[in-house]
């Protein structure tokens, strides 16, 4: 099933997350993809996640969709100005990339190439008008294109973002100018997701939750302290502090959220960070399988 | 404001070279409020290279230093000492330094700052950033507070996720979100409708870089 299908069907959609390499050496990133085939209705790929260079999400795109996998194309505003973003999402189409996820992109200085020169040329709603535009057959200019693709056009949002309701008034443009599925930021706190949900639940647009596998408490610390948005409540950091099997219980704990999550919105989209062979376990653990 | 930091005496010295007769020019506008071109300064720069063996012909501090015809009036004043002069070096900004080498096109003209960003006096020696020079001002939307500049990414459509629990930028934790700052503004004046119209991608022909006013033809 397409994944605009699936959404559409209104049933509750998963999606999970690979990271090109940093090479070319692509085997790793296809095994990871196998574990989610038949599991999951897309397959994001991260366009230099974290700011590092690596591998490109296009070509990671295409080879997943020749293997016959849906890919969301992530496109950061970082790297590229409006006439190669543009480019490449016209590239993505006539490869067969069909769902493209739209957001601003971690600034360079939180990467491995720390002087690299910002773009920032659109940000991420003028990105979304810009692939909107090219659905609706024209470029940012209002030139005519000979040939248009026709995106599923997707957003992120931080329903821990300070302050929540800028993230919402910004998400409202996303979805104004084009955006036809959201995906946010790691979710941990139930309570302040399901008012976050109330407050967008309006939109009419599918919100699919984000969860990221917990490897450690040690991780779940770094994120406290180092990724805005993110917070991992104390019990949670504290199992995983005190536990013989940091697999099980991260696999344990992202089920819990997984299927406290179904309840408030209309799917999950699982950030694994290298641990994809563990989603399989996790959606079975849920009941999503 | 433009704002300026003194460059590190080693690289002066090292591109003023063989050079041994110096003439120095400071600025009486923003180099002098950010201490590294007015007077003091210039006599400080003079005493210092003059323990390095240079010898001052002479020194001057423009009125101000990116005024082309008022630096050339100054600098016909005191000819001689200009003349004599095998290298020019220039206490202001980088507008100042290309002003001066302009206005002496047979010197070698050499920075002695360099230029960081334009910016507000926050107290004395204390600066912020606060304008791009962009040629496209959004200020009457943002409660006077520039995305372009002050949010890393010059986002024009709202914050990214990267404002942390205190409001600061994830880019440097020093910094305030510039749109948490408008969000609130707005917000505690009721007009929070005013974040709501799409803001379109910014035309990056007023962007700096080769700009003049009036352009060649056009009236002054």
């Amino acid at each position: 099933m397409r994944f605009r299908e699936a959404l559409a069907s209104g049933k509750f959609v998963i999606t999970a997350e690979v990271g090109p390499p940093k090479g070319t050496n692509v085997e790793h990133i296809l095994e990871e993809a196998e574990h989610f085939r038949g599991r999951v209705d897309a397959v994001n790929v991260t366009d230099l996640q974290a700011a590092a260079m690596r591998l490109g999400s296009l070509a990671t795109c295409h080879l997943l969709r020749e293997r016959g996998h849906q890919p969301v194309l992530q496109v950061v505003c970082r790297d590229r100005n409006r006439l190669a973003l543009q480019s490449d999402l016209l590239s993505a189409w006539v490869l067969g990339v069909e769902n493209v996820l739209c957001l601003t992109g971690d600034y360079p200085t939180l990467g491995d190439h720390k002087g690299a020169k910002p773009v920032y040329d659109l940000d991420s709603v003028q990105l979304l008008a810009a692939a909107q535009g090219l659905n609706e057959g024209h470029d940012l200019e209002g030139n005519a294109l000979d040939g248009a693709p026709d995106f599923l056009l997707g957003a992120v949002v931080t329903p821990g973002g300070n302050p929540v309701e800028a993230q919402v008034l910004k998400l409202e443009k996303k979805v104004a100018a084009g955006a036809r599925f959201v995906q946010t930021q790691a979710v941990y706190e139930l309570e302040q997701f399901a008012r976050f949900m109330d407050r967008v639940s309006p939109l009419g647009v599918p919100i699919l939750a984000g969860i990221v596998l917990l490897k450690s408490a040690g991780m779940a610390r770094y994120m406290n302290n180092n990724v805005a948005g993110v917070h991992v409540p104390d019990p949670l950091i504290e199992r995983m502090a005190t536990t013989d099997n940091k697999v099980a219980t991260s696999i344990e704990i992202a089920a819990e959220l997984c299927r406290q999550l179904r309840r408030c919105c209309q799917g999950v989209h699982l950030m694994p960070l290298g641990w994809g062979q563990h989603v399989p376990a996790v959606l079975e653990a849920a009941g999503l399988s | 404001m433009t704002i300026s930091q003194p460059k590190p005496l080693e690289e002066i010295l090292g591109y003023l070279g063989a050079a041994r007769k110096v003439f120095l020019i400071g600025c009486s506008d923003c180099a002098t409020v950010c201490q590294v071109g007015g007077k003091d300064q210039v006599e400080a720069m003079a005493r210092t290279l003059g323990e390095h063996g240079k010898i001052i012909t002479g020194s001057l501090v423009a009125e101000p230093g990116c005024h082309l015809l008022e630096l050339k009036r100054l600098l016909r004043r005191q000819q001689q000492q200009v003349q004599q002069a095998e290298a020019v070096l220039v206490l202001s900004c980088g507008t100042g330094t290309q002003t001066a080498a302009a206005a002496l096109p047979d010197k070698e003209v050499y920075p002695a700052t360099d230029t960081i960003f334009l910016g507000s006096v926050q107290r004395f020696g204390q600066f912020a950033e606060y304008c791009s020079a962009c040629g496209s001002c959004i200020l009457e939307r943002t409660e006077g507070i520039c995305p372009v500049t002050r949010c890393a990414k010059g986002l024009l459509n709202g914050p990214c996720g990267g404002t942390s629990a205190q409001g600061k930028c994830e880019v440097d934790p020093e910094q305030d979100c510039a749109w948490k700052l408008i969000y609130d503004k707005l917000a505690a004046r009721g007009k929070l409708d005013q974040l709501t119209p799409y803001v379109p991608p910014q035309d990056h022909r007023t962007r700096p870089g080769r700009r003049s006013v009036p352009r060649e033809g056009e009236a002054a």
